[in-house]
């Protein structure tokens, strides 16, 4: 399928130095995911033309949008505050687009209407944005930013704003919403699970560089950096690859039922890390010394991270942490069964 | 337990205090309060307020179409030398007024830079005209508006222009149909201190506009004559207008400023 939006954003702000390729399709959602301070809003900002591009390209259905002001760019955003003008209704705020347009007053009022309609706020019309609540005023950006027929949505960390309930509801609602813009979208957010709930793709960015890029599963299973892998909340080491066996700079070695050769990565769960009082005897090949750094409840589990010749994190039962004594500064053995790692082509 | 007020600085505090009431107390101690509503009556007390009235509104007027603009680039356009602009708008708000009139009257009076061209191209002439004292209380009370303004803009929140933008607002729109919305309690804030810095305005209005009863001679102008004249009560009968409409704009502007931290 051909590229909607086809971008290479090279922005400098001060210091920062942001260099991104994104291309998007028609009907897609692409997240784009990265730490605080990786350049996603800047990214987000060049795209609607509030910050100035210092090269690459930048076009959006065959037009090349460089030039373009903000206000004539077919784009549609959503910021992360909202930014509703306070002192317009909810309706006027949707309705202001579309007569920015040249659309007259009454049209403009009924395209504000059919999507305060879709998005379930069909007799909120009236109220002014500090009259409505987190959920609410969400749902009036989304709309004033859709009202406009953008070809390509942005959405600067939509949900990030609301408390854990309100969370979860407006979510799955923007995830219909999404599917349902047939032009690109692209949303910039550093929570993980929104991203895999509402993109199909994921490009994960840092220090102002594409550091990953594709869909869930693929980056869920072979993360690339230290951010993602904690993202997805794996172990992630990077070495030399000879065959099973991965050498890690300093010598160690980690043994893999995968095969692979040259620059490689090897992965696996935190849940895959099992801890023993004394050296294990028997099947794992991945056994070595560690010291115990610090424990965490994470879920039901508790989470350990260990030092050693290479630092790791081991999810345990309580009832296996009752059995040994988990204070800092304990000496342990950590066995990884070759079965339970992937190694896989850096 | 509550604290002590440390006396160095209570006395100070207290003596400050009656300093600045004790003139008000003195105006309304010897106001003529029996032959007031007479005295108010008289043509030329009637006459001198409504030219105060109407200089001083026209004056705001006048402020808020130059200064509002102004203000929006001293806050949202960088240009070189913003600074200086910023430092030469200031200076009225310093200099004497009485320089103020004379430095008006060498620009705009018949014989000035742009005044001989104002006279010989239109037959225009502003000195000791009552457009002369709009101009005059313009030129003092602009600085107030213009600060007023620009601090406003400085303090609302520009992403909303952002966002106005994106959804297909030029500048122009955006500036009507959203930045003067936001900073429209700024602007009347603004608006009031420039009418209120007007309608007091002396030393360049009696220096540009001169002193005529009916055409240049504003309420302060008024007061400055009768006092001169002799007449104490009747100047005691002006400044009480002057100080009742005082104390109404403060009134006026009691929640913006008087309640601050």
């Amino acid at each position: 399928m051909t590229a909607l939006l086809d971008a290479h954003l090279v922005v400098n702000r001060d210091a920062f130095h942001l260099d991104v390729v994104l291309r998007i399709a028609p009907g897609e959602t692409v997240a784009l995911l990265g730490p605080n301070g990786a350049g996603k809003t800047t990214a987000l900002r060049a795209l609607a033309g509030l910050a100035p591009l210092a090269g690459g390209h930048l076009r959006l259905d065959g037009e090349d949008l460089r030039r373009v002001p903000p206000e004539k760019r077919p784009i549609g955003v959503v910021f992360q505050d909202y930014l509703l003008f306070p002192h317009l209704s909810a309706r006027d705020n949707v309705a202001f687009g579309p007569r920015r347009h040249g659309m007259d007053r009454r049209s403009a009022h009924a395209v504000a209407d059919r999507w305060l309609e879709r998005v379930g706020l069909a007799d909120h019309g009236r109220r002014k944005p500090r009259n409505l609540s987190g959920g609410q005023a969400q749902r009036v950006a989304l709309a004033r930013a859709l009202a406009v027929d953008p070809v390509l949505l942005l959405l600067d960390e939509p949900l990030a704003a609301l408390d854990a309930r309100t969370r979860l509801e407006t979510r799955g609602e923007l995830r219909r919403h999404l599917a349902a813009h047939p032009g690109a979208t692209l949303l910039v957010t550093h929570d993980p699970l929104d991203a895999l709930v509402l993109a199909d793709r994921l490009v994960i960015v840092e220090q102002g560089r594409v550091v990953q890029e594709g869909d869930a599963v693929t980056i869920t299973a072979r993360p690339r950096t230290d951010y993602v892998a904690r993202l997805v909340g794996l172990n992630l080491y990077r070495g030399h690859g000879a065959g099973h066996v991965v050498s890690l700079p300093g010598g160690f070695t980690l043994t893999s039922t995968d095969t692979v050769h040259g620059d490689a990565f090897v992965a696996f769960s935190p849940a895959a890390v099992a801890l023993h009082a004394h050296r294990p005897d028997g099947s794992p090949r991945n056994t070595w010394p560690v010291v115990l750094d610090d424990v965490q409840h994470h879920g039901d589990n508790l989470r350990v991270r260990l030092d050693g010749p290479i630092s790791v994190a081991a999810d345990i039962t309580p009832a296996a942490a009752a059995q040994l004594d988990l204070s800092p500064g304990r000496e342990l053995w950590v066995a990884v069964k070759a079965t339970e790692t992937r190694a896989y082509q850096a | 337990m509550t604290k002590r007020v440390p006396v160095p600085l209570l006395v100070p505090a207290v003596l400050g205090l009656i300093f600045l009431i004790l003139p008000l107390v003195g105006l309304l101690a010897r106001t003529p309060w029996a032959t007031l509503p007479a005295r108010l009556a008289e043509p030329r007390v009637v006459e001198a307020l409504r030219l105060s009235l109407l200089t001083s509104s026209l004056a705001t007027v006048l402020c808020l179409l130059l200064g509002v603009p102004l203000a929006w680039l001293l806050a949202r356009v960088e240009f070189p030398g913003r600074r200086l602009v910023r430092a030469l708008i200031t200076v009225p708000l310093v200099l004497p007024p009485v320089v103020g009139g004379i430095a008006l009257l060498l620009a705009l009076g018949r014989r000035g830079l742009v005044g001989q061209w104002l006279d010989t191209t239109f037959g225009i002439t502003l000195p000791f005209t009552t457009a002369g004292v709009v101009i005059a209380e313009s030129f003092v009370a602009l600085p107030f508006l213009v600060i007023a303004v620009e601090g406003a803009l400085r303090g609302a929140d520009s992403r909303y222009e952002e966002a106005a933008a994106t959804l297909g607002s030029t500048r122009w729109t955006t500036f009507t149909h959203v930045t003067l919305p936001l900073v429209a309690p700024g602007i009347a804030a603004g608006a009031v201190l420039c009418w209120a810095r007007a309608l007091g305005e002396f030393g360049a209005t009696i220096t540009f506009a001169g002193n005529y009863p009916g055409v240049t001679q504003t309420m302060p102008l008024a007061v400055y004559q009768t006092m001169e004249s002799g007449d104490l009560e009747g100047a005691v009968v002006l400044s009480l207008i002057l100080l009742v409409v005082s104390v109404a704009i403060l009134a006026g502007l009691r929640d913006r400023w008087l309640t601050a931290p």
